[in-house]
Formats: C-alpha cells, sequence, structure tokens
C-alpha cells in the first residue's frame, strides 16, 4: 500500500481568490485541512504610526486606503472618534448626507463582495453585473468629492461640501452615438439626489436580478451551504461583528443598538441568519442590500426638503468658507492656523465603532492635546474574522477554503493597515 | 436618572472593590485600570459576571505611553487597552494593564477568556514588544519576516532602519540601512490652555 502523508501548501499570496495579499499555508491531509495558517501582512503601510506624525486632516485621506472597498464608512469612524473627543455638534444635514453615503457605500462594498465571492466559487456573470451597479455609485463618490474611491468626503465636523446640483455628463465620442447618448444621460439631467432616487428605484430589480442567479442555483448551494458553519457562541468568542455575526443568527447592528448619526431616525430592519453557514451569510448581506437602499431612499428624500450648512461653523475644526477668508481678518487667521498647525483635540481617549459593511469598525484615538494623535488604533472588523479562518477552514476541502475566504469578506486595507 | 454608564461604573467598582487601580468616566466610556496580576481574573469575571457579561472582546490594544504629552512619562510605559463590548446588555467598557516592567514587558494572555483575542496580542506583541504569558502562538503577525524591533514604540523611527531594493549584481532583493532623512513638515505642538482665546 502506498505511503499517506500530509502535505503543506502554500496559498498565495499571488492568487486570484486570495483577495489581494493574503498568503496561507495550509497543512492538508489528502484535500482535507488540517491547519490553516494565514500570514497577513503584506500590505502593511504602518497607518497607526502615520496617523501619529501627521495632523488630524492629514490623517483622514488615509482612512480611504484602510479599506479601500468601503472608503466612506472608514472616514466615519475617524470623525466620529475626533468629534467625540472634541464634543462637536454636526449640522443635520450633514448627518444626512453622511447616512445617506455610508449606505452607498454599504452597497457598493456588498456589490464587489457578491461579484468577487461569486467568481470565486465559479460563478462568472454575477462579477459583471453587479460592477455594472457599482459604475452607478462610483459616479456618485466622483461627482460629491472629485474622486471615484478615495474620496476624504467626510471632515470632522462634517462633510466636506453640499451635494451638487447637477451630474456631470456622458460626451460624444467615437463610440457612443447621440442615441446612445440620450440615453445615458437621461437620469443624469437632474440633480445628484434626483440621481440617486433613480438609482434606489432601479436597484431592487437589481438585486433580484443577482437573486435569480444565485439563490437558488444549485451549484451555488452546494458550495455554500454547511461549509464554513459558525455557532452563536462560537462567533461571540472569535470576537465576530457586523454580517458574519448576523449570519451567526445574532440580532447585532451597531446602526440599531448603540446609533450614530441620525441613523435612530430610519426605518430598516436587520436581516438574521439562522445556521451560520456560508449561505446564510449570503442571503444576510443581499439583504442588507436592500435595507441600505430604503434608507437612502428615506435620506433622499429628507434631503429634499431641508437645506442647510453640511460642516460646522467651528473655525478651528473647519475651515472657513473661502469667501468670508478673503474678506474677514480673524478667518483668514483662522484658515492659516487650520492648515499649517491644525486642529487640537483635547486630550483624552475616546473609542467611536460604526457599523461598517464588514463588522464593526472601530476607531480608538487617545490624544494628549497636540495637533497630532497620540495613539491611534484601528479595529479592522476583517482581522478578526480572518483569525479565525483556521477554525472554519478546519476539515473541509480545499476548495471550500475559497469559499470561507469569499464569505469572510476580507480586504487587506484594513488587515495589514 | 443615572445614565447607563454611571450604573455600570458602579457596578463594576462594587464587583471588584478594590482589585481596581482607578475607574473614570469620561466622554460616556467607562475606563477601569487595573493590576497585571489580576488581569485574568477581572477579564474572567467581566465576562462570566451575569449582569456584566462582556462575550466579545472587540479590541485589543498596545500603547507605548513614554513620550505622552512631550515630557517624562512616570510610570510604566507600556500598557494593552482592552474594549469589551456585551451584547447582552448592549454596553462597553475599557480595561487598560500596564506592563510592571519597562525593559521586558509581560502580561497574561487572555486567549483563554476570549478566543478571538489572538492576533490582537500577536500584533501588540510585534509592534510593541508586549509578551503575553501562555499565548499558544506568539510569533510576529504583520512585520516582514525576520524583522528586527518594534516598530510602534515611541522610540522607533517612522522611517525604520533598513529598507529593500533589488540589487541588479548580486541579482536578487537585499537589504540595506534607510536612505532616506525623516522630516517633519508640521511640527508636534501641545498649546497651553486658552491658547488664542
Amino acid at each position: 500500500m502506498a505511503e499517506i502523508r500530509n502535505y503543506t501548501l502554500n496559498f498565495g499570496p499571488q492568487h486570484p481568490a486570495a483577495h489581494g495579499v493574503l498568503r496561507l499555508v495550509l497543512e492538508l491531509d489528502g484535500e482535507v485541512i488540517q491547519r490553516a495558517d494565514p500570514h497577513i501582512g503584506l500590505l502593511h503601510r504602518g497607518t497607526e504610526k502615520l496617523a501619529e506624525n501627521k495632523t488630524f486632516i492629514q490623517s483622514l485621506p488615509y482612512m480611504d486606503r484602510l479599506d479601500y472597498v468601503s472608503m466612506m464608512c472608514n472616514e466615519h469612524a475617524y470623525c466620529l472618534a475626533i468629534e467625540k473627543l472634541l464634543q462637536l455638534e454636526v449640522p443635520e444635514r450633514a448627518q444626512y448626507i453622511r447616512v445617506m453615503f455610508s449606505e452607498i457605500t454599504r452597497i457598493l462594498n456588498h456589490l464587489l463582495w457578491i461579484g468577487a465571492h461569486a467568481l470565486d466559487i465559479g460563478a462568472m456573470t454575477m462579477f459583471l453585473y453587479a460592477f455594472r451597479e457599482r459604475e452607478d455609485l462610483m459616479d456618485c463618490y466622483e461627482a460629491v468629492s472629485g474622486a471615484r474611491m478615495h474620496a476624504a468626503y467626510f471632515r470632522p465636523g462634517g462633510v466636506y461640501r453640499d451635494l451638487p446640483d447637477s451630474m456631470p455628463q456622458y460626451k460624444v465620442s467615437k463610440i457612443k452615438n447621440a442615441k446612445e447618448l440620450a440615453r445615458l444621460n437621461e437620469n443624469r439631467s437632474g440633480t445628484m439626489l434626483d440621481f440617486i432616487e433613480d438609482f434606489t428605484n432601479r436597484f431592487p430589480k437589481c438585486v433580484d436580478e443577482y437573486e435569480t442567479l444565485l439563490t437558488d442555483n444549485r451549484i451555488w448551494k452546494q458550495r455554500t451551504v454547511g461549509i464554513g458553519v459558525v455557532s452563536p457562541e462560537r462567533a461571540l468568542q472569535l470576537g465576530f461583528t457586523g454580517a458574519m455575526l448576523r449570519g451567526s443568527g445574532i440580532a447585532w447592528d451597531l446602526r440599531k443598538k448603540q446609533p450614530y448619526d441620525v441613523y435612530d431616525r430610519m426605518e430598516f430592519d436587520v436581516p438574521v441568519g439562522v445556521t451560520g453557514d456560508c449561505y446564510d451569510r449570503y442571503l444576510v448581506r443581499v439583504e442588507e442590500m436592500r435595507q441600505s437602499n430604503r434608507i437612502i431612499k428615506q435620506c433622499v428624500d429628507w434631503l429634499r426638503k431641508n437645506p442647510g450648512p453640511v460642516i460646522t461653523d467651528n473655525h478651528k475644526v473647519a475651515p472657513p468658507s473661502r469667501e468670508s477668508m478673503k474678506s474677514n481678518m480673524e478667518e483668514l487667521i483662522h484658515h492659516f492656523k487650520l492648515f499649517t498647525e491644525g486642529m487640537h483635540v483635547p486630550e483624552g481617549e475616546a473609542y467611536a465603532a460604526v457599523e461598517h459593511p464588514k463588522g464593526e469598525f472601530g476607531i480608538y484615538l487617545v490624544s494628549d492635546g497636540a495637533n497630532k494623535p497620540y495613539r491611534l488604533k484601528i479595529r479592522a472588523p476583517g482581522y478578526a474574522h480572518l483569525a479565525a479562518l483556521d477554525e472554519m477552514a478546519k476539515g473541509h476541502m480545499i476548495a471550500d477554503v475559497v469559499a470561507i475566504i469569499g464569505t469572510q469578506d476580507v480586504v487587506f486595507g484594513e488587515i495589514d493597515r | 436618572m443615572a445614565s447607563k454608564t454611571e450604573a455600570l461604573k458602579a457596578l463594576v467598582e462594587q464587583v471588584f472593590g478594590d482589585k481596581l487601580v482607578s475607574t473614570k468616566l469620561a466622554l460616556d466610556e467607562l475606563t477601569i485600570v487595573c493590576q497585571s496580576a489580576d488581569l485574568v481574573q477581572v477579564a474572567t469575571t467581566l465576562r462570566d459576571h451575569p449582569d456584566l457579561s462582556f462575550e466579545q472582546c472587540i479590541d485589543a490594544a498596545g500603547i507605548d505611553y513614554s513620550t505622552y504629552q512631550d515630557t517624562v512619562w512616570e510610570g510604566p510605559r507600556f500598557a494593552v487597552v482592552y474594549h469589551l463590548l456585551s451584547i447582552k446588555h448592549n454596553h462597553r467598557i475599557r480595561v487598560r494593564a500596564f506592563a510592571p516592567d519597562d525593559g521586558f514587558p509581560v502580561l497574561p494572555s487572555l486567549e483563554a477568556v476570549w478566543n478571538g483575542i489572538n492576533w490582537f496580542e500577536r500584533e501588540a506583541f510585534d509592534l510593541f514588544g508586549i509578551v503575553f504569558e501562555g499565548h499558544s502562538d506568539l510569533r510576529r503577525l504583520l512585520t516582514d519576516y525576520g524583522f528586527v524591533g518594534h516598530p510602534f514604540r515611541k522610540d522607533f523611527p517612522l522611517s525604520g532602519y533598513v529598507e529593500m531594493r533589488y540589487d541588479p549584481v548580486e541579482a536578487r532583493v537585499i537589504y540595506q540601512p534607510v536612505t532616506i532623512e525623516p522630516r517633519e513638515i508640521t511640527p508636534r505642538i501641545i498649546r497651553e490652555e486658552n491658547y488664542g482665546g
């Protein structure tokens, strides 16, 4: 009889299913995983250390680069932490804009997740469908901040500027004739809120399409049902948050339980799984997209009716308007001080957490009264999830590791920081 | 009526008594400081006491206090800050424990209390050099293979000590001392109270 040996297999860091730069060392018995040891840190940039050497405003764009598929949610936690220490009141309109963009970001994130996850386990078309809708949301990002991804739009004290009155339009080109152009620009003729509203009206149909492709798909079920089962007790022990926790049947959502900004005025439901396997987490996330869509709709309705300031008028935190800076000596001084020295945050420590698309994203900020943070700790949800990969993958076949990585929705920007 | 956090503070003080070095309530967040020798016991009680039941350890962060407020820091330099969350009662608490010895900072591992803390402790070990006694797998996590030093300590320069490049002569990647000068564009300033009105 042939001798049977355990194999050690190196997976990644350059593997299409590794979602970035994950290196896994897998110990195999045949095709069954005995141990999975993730090696991370290949994208470690020392964001926390960099933040200690930059003023509070200068570190804000680093937050975009943590979880680079849900940029504004990272900024949100950072701004909330600073505002907590400053005990700063944020204008209501800014809070609504933030909530709206947090939910747009959630849809962006879940669309990328569903596309990549499905692609990993054999459903090619999903990726194309998901990216079709992502493009519209990216356009919203671009219209409001000038950048498609790294927006730096949320600022301590509010948001950088108000929503634009018009959406950028497609221009004539070799590949677009007049008829095509008119079709493309149809929903872009109004304000940005019109564009977003048009999206929210279209989007539930798109989610139905995704579900048609996947929910009852035999292959999809074979790959996800019963894979990576986590019991509620273990999920708590392992520090799971977000959809990973809800997939295991624990109804915990920071937006409901510890609401920040205006989430307490929003009407939405929190979907919860039953078995805690990959399929349930899939269902939870798909339902979350529908709920996010509901929240966006409510925000659009409110924002239409209520104009107002979008950033605090405390000019030690937020810059004065260009016009008053040019005409008012005191504002000029504020402007100069803010951009050379930065704001000073009172001594103390604060932890602010948001319900990030991936789980609880927290910023622990220690300030000693300087214009730079003394210590900034980023609590990344994916970090705790990936740490549990060993436990989730044990006893599964090697092909299921890919499904488990997919369901954890890992992004290395935030895990390696 | 006392707020929820104040009630929690009273409860924690009642449960732990003189085990706590200090308790502080600021910005509606409760922080307790405990001795490193009591840490495991305090953590276990925080998890198992029915009125506390902190089932989740959300975060564990190392801190190097040596340059706090740009003065000489009195007391132990390294601390680990744990953020705990109770799903059952919907409250949070922050636990801070200082490592007694600055030269060789050691704290007991809480891996047995909350399994999810494993990687957070590895990270604190990697970045701050805090050793967790009883940890099952205390290896470096975020830094490079073969990295020397603990980069998040305040005496570690921002640009590090070594850099990596491809050497065409040796036809491989080599390490060499850093060639960039650290520069500070915006200086770090702490203003006195009521500066500028």
